[in-house]
């Protein structure tokens, strides 16, 4: 059994200790939001923020989690589209499939919380989370335009 | 969309083929009472339902996909109904309905670049026939003429005695009038829906995790099955010993799947996967297990100067043509298997009863998902349906084969009653694809004493996609999908130059890897061969290479269009930056008129950062320019990935490449900043979501030469040695 605290709302879960995050949260907790689509840490569609820290949480087991880490999923981000990168997203129209995209905003949004003014640079080193549908140009621009509304 | 609304419309609509099949029109807008009575919001027609508080649900007959066909069509609809924008949300019919209601919606296969092309006067006719009946059931309470009527932003005013209402209002009066005769339709220049880049309509469940994408579907009690298949294609399955994981956490069962798989069925995806991996299993690998790359390589090579070839385009005499010419310039090219890699992977949920079978997956042709529902099932077509969701990436695997709902039915039947969500590991995936077809091309041009090109062969060598996908689609055995792009003429892909003696022939060499329409499909190729090979010969005639082909073009105003509209865009003829180059290409596919021109540079060590590609696009009319903008940088990035790495390779007949650690994508780093250019000459429909692929990668290709003297002619670039010359 592991004890989460996952946006805010302590939750057990009956799991063998070395399930996977990402299936904790899709199957015993039934947050469909984080997406499967590697499993080996490379496609960065599974990022949820654990204390804040960007993570895959396809390759994280629960067992290294503890119940004072504060898990958030893209459900957890805001209620009502008002997280700043949410509304970049939305001003820009970022997504196409959308399948990447809960990855994207949560891997953005951790690198805005640490580094609210990011260099071009800074934006492609930090996003390595795959869009097999290409929008990358404007997932960069759409962190700069939430960069510039933080103020 | 969600499940639930779905589950709730399974019942609705039962219109007799009587009442559709009545009407003298080009498409059916059926007069439906029947469905008006068991649904709540009135339905107009087939197209169109609004509902009391005006809000207007357009049926969407494509799927989306990403490509924002589902904002395009709503556009188109909405434009003729003179709704207000704000108030339209969008659903999908299912292939049951469609079939139940003889095929009121039309097509539902969305792949070619035709979601919008192929459907838009019949979707607009749709929106102006429910006009029309709207502004008469308030004109019929008025007592007034139509024609005295005016309609805007979804509100009727009849001026002369200043009342008004609006469509939900009169929407149920609407749905029992006779669908009108004539139905006119706006000239494109007064369009004020359509042709605006509107926000997309699936944004805001896409950025907050609720769009339930078929992976996500939920139903209480339902189990979760983890399959593999045979990793040779052609082989099967011998055994597996099924104890050894039955009383792993969470099992069920674990059941054979046809003849070639087997699937762990369990409470969780997880543990159904986890007690897969632990499963002894023996597979019989049949007549390919000692297959190798090097075998598919070398049967192409021999078709490159093989005597026997289908024929693609032929003018002149080119053989003899050759044979005399003063120079001649040869080059073969290459290009490997790719593999679609949708971000969502395969899956499907099936509820199967002994009378009926539920289907709820991502499909780019849910009548195709239907049919294969019903071979799978067991059960008449009309006691299967299909629920469809989002796709999460479709890009040509979600039409080639339906093998994953055949899969998932095959195993859910083995659990009656019960829901089962079959999900394919992101390995099992990508080993069990439907690749992008492999071929060679040696390409042979002559030049006459004067230094003018007078002869091109085109010698293409490799695997036909309609050979394994489409056999009856074969004329005589020639697969003319090969050949796109490079037709004689046609709508979908002329040829852009003229030559006076040209052959371009196909000789066939299949694999035993399955091929499929793989965005873009044999445009993709076809293109690096031809725009490379144009370059080389531009450069061996040391001519610039946009006077060369302006030249050869000059009966082809539209290809040269694009092309002089990317070369004035980048500043062609004036210097770059320092260590800049720049390459050109320029293509005909699905319609539309494509170009681009790169920006590179290659650094001492070997390299590559692309700097720029400007892309033109004239694809006759743009319905939403800022989508037909969002979809060429994605072309692009899928154009990109394939030549930078895409490589599948066969080892022991299987796929090597199990997942992104081995298959690279192209990730935001190598990213080029994309300037598009859209040119809507007007006139024609042509496709968006394609066309611009092809262009990207040998306008990269003849960058890299100008900046290195290297010409890269076998793909990808990863394998390739980019230091100067
Ligand atoms: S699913 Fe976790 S990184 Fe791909
Ligand atoms: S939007 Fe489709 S994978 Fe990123």
């Amino acid at each position: 059994m592991a004890r989460l605290s996952i946006n805010g709302t302590m939750r057990e879960v009956e799991v063998e200790p070395d399930t996977p995050l990402l299936w904790v949260i899709r199957e015993q907790v039934g947050l469909t939001g984080t997406k499967y689509g590697c499993g080996i840490a490379q496609c960065g569609a599974c990022t949820v923020h654990i204390d804040g820290v960007a993570t895959r949480s396809c390759s994280m087991p629960v067992s290294a989690i503890t119940e004072e880490q504060k898990i958030v999923t893209i459900e957890g981000l805001s209620p009502d589209l008002s997280h700043p990168i949410q509304k970049a997203w939305l001003e820009l129209d970022v997504p196409q499939c959308g399948y990447c995209q809960s990855g994207q905003i949560m891997a953005a949004a951790a690198l805005l919380q640490a580094t609210p003014k990011p260099t071009d640079e800074q934006i492609a080193s930090e996003m390595t989370n795959i869009c097999r549908c290409g929008t990358y140009n404007r997932i960069k621009a759409a962190i700069k335009h939430a960069s510039a509304n933080m103020g | 969309m969600s499940i639930a609304t779905e589950l709730s419309r399974r019942n609705f609509l039962k219109t007799s083929a009587a009442a559709a099949g009545g009407l003298a029109l080009g498409f059916h807008v059926p007069f439906t009472p029947q469905a008006v009575a068991q649904t709540e919001t009135p339905e107009i027609n087939a197209w169109v339902m609004i509902k009391p508080d005006d809000t207007v649900v357009v049926r969407i007959a494509r799927v989306e996909m990403g490509q924002g066909t589902l904002t395009g069509l709503a556009q188109l609809v909405a434009e003729e109904l003179e709704c207000d924008w704000a108030k339209v949300t969008t659903e999908y019919p299912t292939p049951g309905q469609n079939v139940a209601r003889s095929r009121v919606w039309g097509n539902f296969q969305t792949a070619g670049s035709r979601g919008i092309r192929d459907s838009h006067e019949y979707v607009r006719k749709g929106g102006a026939a429910a006009r029309m009946m709207l502004v008469q059931a308030a004109a019929n309470e008025w007592h007034v003429e139509p024609s005295a009527c005016t309609v805007a932003k979804g509100v009727i005013t009849h001026a002369a005695s200043g009342r008004s209402t609006t469509f939900g209002k009169v929407a149920n009066a609407a749905s029992k009038l006779q669908t009108p005769n004539d139905i006119p339709l706006k000239d494109a220049k007064s369009w004020t829906i359509a042709g605006k880049p509107l926000k997309r309509l699936d944004t805001p469940d896409k950025i907050n995790g609720k769009l339930v994408y078929a992976i996500d579907v939920q139903f209480p009690g339902m189990l979760n099955a983890a399959l593999k298949n045979c990793p040779v294609f052609g082989g099967k399955i011998k055994s597996f010993d099924a104890a050894k994981v039955e009383q792993m956490p969470g099992v069920k069962k674990v059941v054979q799947v046809a003849d070639t798989g087997v699937a762990v069925i369990a409470d969780t995806w997880w543990r159904a996967k986890t007690a897969l991996d632990a499963l002894p299993i023996e597979w019989d690998n049949g007549p390919n297990g000692s297959v190798q790359s090097a075998d598919i390589a070398a049967a192409q090579k021999e078709g490159l100067t093989a005597t026997e070839a289908f024929l693609g385009n032929r003018n002149g005499d080119a053989r003899a043509e050759l044979a005399s010419a003063a120079r001649r310039v040869e080059a073969v090219y290459g290009v490997p298997h790719q593999h679609h890699v949708t971000m969502e992977p395969m899956n499907a949920t099936v509820r199967w009863t002994p009378d009926k079978c539920e289907v709820w997956t991502s499909t780019q042709n849910a009548e195709s998902a239907l049919a294969t529902a019903a071979q799978a099932s067991g059960l008449p077509t009309d006691k299967n349906e299909v629920f469809r969701h989002h796709l999460g990436g479709g890009f040509g695997r979600r039409s080639t084969s339906h093998d994953f709902v055949r899969y998932a039915v095959l195993i859910a039947r083995q659990m009656p009653g019960t829901p089962v969500k079959t999900i394919w590991s992101r390995e099992e995936d990508m080993t069990h694809g439907w690749y992008h077809p492999t071929t060679q091309c040696r390409m042979v041009g002559g030049f006459d004493a004067n230094g003018e090109l007078t002869a091109l062969h085109m010698r293409i060598s490799g695997q036909s996609i309609l050979a394994t996908v489409n056999p009856n689609a074969l004329q005589n055995g020639r697969d003319a999908a090969t050949f796109q792009g490079l037709n004689p003429q046609g709508p979908e892909g002329q040829f852009g130059y003229t030559i006076p003696n040209l052959l371009i022939d196909h000789a066939m060499r299949n694999p035993h890897v399955p091929p499929g329409f793989w965005r873009g499909v044999n445009n993709n190729q076809n293109a690096i061969y031809l725009e490379s090979f144009i370059d080389e010969l531009a450069h061996s005639a040391k001519q610039d290479p946009l006077e060369f082909r302006r030249k050869l073009m000059a009966n082809h105003p539209k290809h040269l269009a694009v092309l002089n509209a990317v070369a004035e865009k980048v500043g062609w003829g004036t210097p770059p930056a320092p260590g800049v180059f720049r390459g050109l290409a320029q293509h005909m596919g699905y319609g539309s008129y494509v170009a681009a021109c790169a920006e590179v540079s290659v650094s001492d060590a070997g390299v590559l950062k692309i700097h720029r590609i400007v892309g033109a696009t004239d694809c006759g009319h743009a319905v939403n320019p800022q989508q037909i903008e969002a979809q060429v940088e994605g072309s692009f990035v899928y154009g990109l990935t394939a030549m930078l790495y895409g490589d599948i390779t066969v080892k022991d007949g299987r796929v090597e490449q199990e997942n992104f650690d081995t298959y690279q994508m192209m990730r935001m780093d190598e990213m080029p900043v994309v300037e598009s250019i859209i040119i809507p000459s007007g006139g024609f429909w042509g496709g968006v979501g394609e066309p611009t692929i092809c262009v990207a990668a040998p306008a990269v290709l003849n960058a890299i030469f100008a900046a290195t003297g290297k010409r890269i002619r076998q793909m990808p670039l990863s394998k390739a040695d980019l230091r100067k010359a």
